[in-house]
């Protein structure tokens, strides 16, 4: 007998969230991410929490925000066209220095483009996404286990550093279903909470703004924000290994991670060995192992649900000291382990 | 050992309850499996298909170019999905709705009139858990006692009185010559 459940992606994320403590969900219908606010709009009730399906992405995205200014843990989920519309919204978090968790579910584009997984949206994610100086903290799960514990992660970093926060995944991730180990959440707070806003009565005024008009104030700001973000980059990249003495090594996140995968094994059988480095946050980028292993491997490939992305912050770690190379299927379409296997062989 | 399976058929005919069941025996007995259902436009009468991927190790994608298997309940799916299959591999069709000239050469054919019989014991309905009762009888990738545990865990509440039902045609799936 086990204590596994067979659960869905986008309820295991919504569950994971609940676990670590998530008091308010903001959301708007969207395909391939329309069971989690599903989810939410019933669990989020029976454990007493705020669900409220608001009438726009945009409106959701700054009901987050009204509720990180309060001190809440607050999320929102959407799918590509609906994150896109949230980007003002996250750049105003990221300039009021507010924590928050946005997922994007990803599905094809540009434009409104399909239902089907997809990876295109890795440069809106990592690059910023809205206007200004800024990054998300960019956390990329490969499986329904991942979805569920992410959450946790993402929450406690996004506080951690006072930033928001993403959990990138993508269609496929999110629809299918597999067992997962509902395990103990940790759900500790950081208690230096002395930004929030919950009325001055005994205490001096506070004031939250990304409006800083005075001389030199808004650089000083950036100043400030940057230190912050190469403090991130400093202790905060993670990723998975495997076959670290392999010749070739994979590069790929979350599900192109799982195909890469099958593709070991497929090669395993015949004999030959390949890595693959799975970055789990893609902001900040795991840079340092790249670096490496790029004076040990003959070759990288990367692998993306998408026209080749990510692979630009791959040759930049790599600096041009290893070949990289890239293959990847774009508008909804998923690489095969077969192609994989097929570009291997060209390299 | 993998096995890959994709079954599919129309809207409405249980496909996404057959996988979904199938996974949950899996998980079950301890294995690992992955479920991925089309998440299409798909409506009742269209056509809906979902790919299970069971393994004694851990799985990759969950998406199936080549099926092992295939478990098809309707014309429009087998002509869909039959160029996929592994060469010799296992074709399981509802042959009540499906008229083919698939050679033995190709597949291991197996033929069963799925929506007669469940007709017969009471509920057309219940087509899709005979199919998957003689598929099972064939690939024994998991026991049929799992699949009955894994049938309760599934119909709860308002569904539990389809259990009997459900139980019934699973069994004489298994037992069909």
């Amino acid at each position: 007998m086990t204590t596994k459940r067979l659960m869905k992606g986008n309820e295991a994320l919504g569950e994971g969230a609940i676990q670590a403590g998530c008091g308010a969900y903001f959301g708007y219908p969207i395909t391939p991410q329309n069971e989690l606010t599903e989810y939410m709009s019933r669990r989020m009730l029976e454990e007493n929490r705020v669900f409220i399906q608001s009438e726009s992405e945009l409106a959701a995205i700054n009901m987050v925000f009204g509720a990180s200014v309060a001190g809440a843990r607050a999320m929102t989920s959407s799918s590509s066209p609906g994150v896109s519309l949230k980007q003002e919204g996250l750049s105003y978090m990221a300039g009021c220095e507010l924590p928050g968790l946005v997922v994007n579910v990803q599905r094809g584009g540009p434009g409104l483009g399909n239902i089907s997984g997809s990876q295109a949206d890795y440069f809106q994610a990592v690059k910023g996404g809205g206007h200004g100086d800024y990054h998300l903290i960019v956390l990329t799960p490969g499986s329904v286990q991942e979805l569920y514990e992410m959450p946790a992660l993402a929450f406690s970093l996004s506080e951690k550093y006072r930033t928001p926060a993403m959990i990138l995944t993508d269609g496929i991730l999110a629809q299918m279903q597999e067992p997962m180990e509902a395990v103990k959440i940790d759900t500790t707070r950081d208690e230096n909470r002395d930004w929030i806003l919950d009325g001055c009565k005994g205490r001096a005024p506070r004031k939250i703004r990304s409006l800083l008009m005075e001389e030199g104030a808004l650089e000083a700001h950036n100043r400030h924000l940057q230190d912050k973000y190469n403090l991130i980059k400093t202790q905060e990249q993670r990723y998975q290994l495997i076959n670290e003495q392999a010749e070739i090594m994979l590069v790929a996140y979350g599900i192109s991670a799982r195909v890469c995968y099958t593709a070991i094994q497929e090669a395993n059988k015949k004999g030959a060995k390949l890595g693959l480095l799975r970055p789990l946050t893609v902001w900040p980028f795991p840079e340092k192992i790249l670096q490496e292993l790029a004076l040990k491997v003959k070759a990288f490939l990367v692998v993306e649900l998408n026209a080749g992305q990510m692979v630009e912050d791959v040759k930049l770690a790599v600096n041009g000291k290893t070949p990289v190379h890239f293959y990847g299927r774009a508008g909804g379409a998923c690489v095969t382990p077969g192609e994989i296997l097929k570009e291997i062989e060209k390299i | 050992m993998r096995e890959e399976l994709i079954i599919a058929g129309f809207g409405g005919q249980g496909i996404m309850f057959t996988g979904t069941l199938l996974s949950q025996a899996a998980m079950i007995e301890g294995k690992f499996v992955t479920y991925f259902p089309s998440y299409g436009a798909e409506v009742r009468g269209g056509t809906a298909n979902c790919c299970v991927t069971i393994d004694d190790t851990t799985i990759g994608s969950p998406v199936i170019i080549n099926p092992d298997s295939l478990l098809i309940l309707n014309k429009p799916s087998l002509d869909r999905f039959k160029p996929r299959l592994k060469k010799g591999g296992l074709l399981v069709l509802n042959s009540t709705l499906i008229e083919d000239e698939v050679k033995e050469t190709d597949a291991k054919v197996v033929r069963l009139p799925a929506t007669d019989i469940a007709e017969r014991s009471g509920q057309i309905r219940v087509a899709n858990i005979v199919a998957l009762g003689k598929y099972l009888a064939i690939r024994k990738i998991v026991n049929q006692e799992s699949v009955l545990q894994a049938l309760e865990a599934l119909l709860t509440g308002k569904k539990k009185e389809l259990l009997g039902l459900n139980r019934k045609a699973l069994i004489t799936g298994y037992e069909y010559k």
